[in-house]
């Protein structure tokens, strides 16, 4: 059976092309499972070219968003439109221009990994010739060329996670969905995947949208983040602004003696915005606080109080976090909800 | 269009790797059939005859067909569920956000359980005539095929249908034991339908499997309980029906 002859274009097309309307945009989009709703008339706009973060709990709705946006769910309600693609009327258009990185498994074990990227590469109507080329680059990219003709079920988990995230960048997507792309693997693997991602972000323009429960990779990875929880959009900024928005860094300094004196003579300073005693410790709230550690020490040993040990603490997104949504991520994320998730998981 | 057929080919390639890339898969499903065969055959064969049959053919050249419809039955059913298990492990996410047409999906899981189903149904019909069952003609085996065509495609459309409709693997025995099991002892696989009491026998006029044994049979030994155009036209259009239920229930299936 000979098809291989002329077959489409797999979007050659890079995402640096002009596109008139943000690569993806939602509108008062709702997903209702019974009576519980898990995406609330969510509104959001997101720009082509960007590193876009959804970070919630588990259960917070992020997942739900990226499935409805990929055409695995349908909307209750609402409307969507993906680079340019209505997603209800336009459902093969959107899925010609998006690559997904699901959160679960989703190769086949069966096959081996340049058969995955094989059916792949035909569901996506590449040619041979075509094919070989982006297998071989993308199993390149992700350093996996010398284990392409291992079947899948002899891969570790991170290797597994690589293949899909070369599976997803084939067919060189406009945008590229990432859910909770590093869920559950080491520290070394996911550094190297952050880079990919910022790589195929800044190198190749593509627009990517990940969920993520890690602040860190949020803070490390996304241009803007949007805070999710119980399946709305609480906060939506860069990772600066909204740690601005939390207010100053805190310096805390164990002080043997002298605590007293140190805090009156700090007060003089204009930069100091408040210094309180907290159990034996002294809190400051300073603008720049790693520049300001030497003036306060030196101010230290000339009212001669006895600091012991310094500490300086910066907002991070946890804090974000915690403000807009009263609970630690952590916290939330030790609900029923994950550890049906975690069940769900155990025959994958 | 031309991505569709490539969609098609895909699919039905993953088919064929898997099917073969499982050997136990290829000796296990075959295996069943096989023992009722040899078993049915050999014990129910020799000197004893079966009253209702037509003279001439021996119970094995009876069995025969009735064998390879439960081959097909049995195959191509599983064929549709095993969307089941890409739902499982994930793989049917990877189907179904590729930017193909849900009917070309539909299609090349069709072919590639078709393509498997006859392949079983065709040994089946070589260990039958090894056991004595009289050499059909070339005409006679070809019309076979164009019913194992129409058997499997009824029942990857049955089996697509539930598939889409469940969510795991839970409700899998209770489709084998009060679906598939009784689609085939219903079916006039392993004795003549007259021998059925006649409230049976009415409602083995409702399981599109017994045309297609029917059908088989005319086809492969020559003689048939039913008008072998009347099976044919039953089957062509159940084997539409199902297949359009089950693309529909395919296309409408939602992945969480």
């Amino acid at each position: 059976m000979d098809i291989s002859n002329e077959v489409g274009p797999a979007n050659e097309l890079q995402s640096a092309d002009i596109l008139a309307e943000p690569a993806i945009s939602l509108h008062s989009l709702t997903k209702e499972f019974g009576s519980m709703v898990a995406v609330d008339h969510v509104d959001l706009e997101i720009r082509a070219g960007e590193l876009f973060g959804l970070l919630g709990a588990n259960g917070a709705g992020k997942s739900t968003i990226i499935k409805m946006l990929t055409t695995m769910l349908k909307p209750t309600s609402g409307s969507a439109r993906v680079w340019g693609h209505d997603l209800i009327e336009e459902r093969n258009a959107v899925r010609s221009s998006i690559g997904v990185v699901f959160q679960d498994p989703s190769v086949d074990n069966m096959l081996t990994g340049r058969e995955n990227l094989d059916f792949h590469g035909r569901m996506y109507g590449m040619d041979g010739p075509l094919r070989r080329d982006r297998i071989d680059e993308v199993l390149r990219l992700v350093d996996l060329a010398d284990k392409a003709l291992l079947k899948v079920e002899e891969y570790s988990g991170g290797m597994r996670r690589r293949l899909e995230i070369a599976r997803g960048l084939m067919h060189r997507p406009h945008v590229l969905f990432l859910d909770e792309p590093t869920l559950g693997l080491d520290a070394q693997t996911r550094r190297y995947i952050w880079q990919y991602i910022r790589d195929m972000n800044k190198e190749n323009g593509v627009t990517v949208v990940l969920t993520t429960h890690y602040m860190e990779e949020a803070d490390a990875l996304c241009d803007r983040v949007a805070i999710i929880d119980n399946g709305k959009i609480v906060a939506l900024d860069t990772p600066e602004k909204l740690k601005d928005m939390i207010g100053s860094d805190s310096v805390s300094l164990d002080v043997q003696s002298g605590a007293d004196v140190l805090i009156q003579s700090l007060q003089r300073f204009p930069w100091i915005k408040s210094a309180t005693p907290v159990n034996g410790t002294v809190v400051l709230l300073v603008d720049h606080a790693q520049q300001r550690i030497p003036e306060i020490m030196l101010e230290a040993n000339k009212c001669s109080a006895v600091v012991t040990s310094v500490g300086l603490h910066k907002p991070t997104l946890e804090d974000v976090f915690l403000k807009y949504t009263g609970r630690k991520i952590r916290e939330s994320n030790g609900s029923a909800n994950s550890a049906m998730t975690m069940m769900h998981r155990r025959g994958q | 269009m031309k991505q569709d057929l490539y969609a098609v080919y895909s699919i039905w390639l993953r088919e064929m790797l898997r099917f073969f890339r499982l050997k136990s898969r290829v000796v296990g499903s075959i295996a069943m059939p096989f023992f009722f065969l040899a078993f049915l055959g050999t014990g129910f064969g020799g000197g004893m005859s079966m009253p209702g049959l037509s003279s001439g053919v021996g119970y094995i050249g009876f069995l025969t067909p009735g064998i390879i419809g439960m081959t097909l039955l049995f195959s191509a059913t599983f064929a549709g569920l095993s969307v089941l298990w890409d739902r499982e492990f994930g793989f049917l996410r990877e189907i179904m956000v590729a930017p193909v047409s849900r009917i070309s999906i539909v299609l090349g899981r069709t072919a590639g359980g078709m393509t498997t189903g006859i392949l079983q149904a065709v040994i089946i019909l070589a260990a039958g005539i090894l056991m004595g069952m009289a050499m059909p003609s070339l005409t006679g085996f070809l019309l076979s095929i164009v019913f194992m065509v129409l058997i499997a495609a009824t029942f990857i459309g049955l089996g697509l249908a539930f598939a889409s409709k469940m969510t795991d693997m839970s409700g899998f025995s209770l489709i084998v034991n009060f679906l598939i099991f009784p689609l085939f002892f219903l079916s006039g696989a392993l004795y003549p339908l007259d021998r059925f009491p006649s409230i049976v026998r009415q409602i083995a006029y409702l399981n599109p499997l017994t045309y297609g044994v029917d059908g088989l049979r005319y086809s492969l030994i020559g003689s048939s309980a039913i008008s072998p155009a009347v099976d044919l036209a039953v089957l062509v259009v159940v084997c539409i029906v199902m297949l359009s239920i089950g693309a529909y229930l395919f296309e409408n299936t939602e992945v969480k």
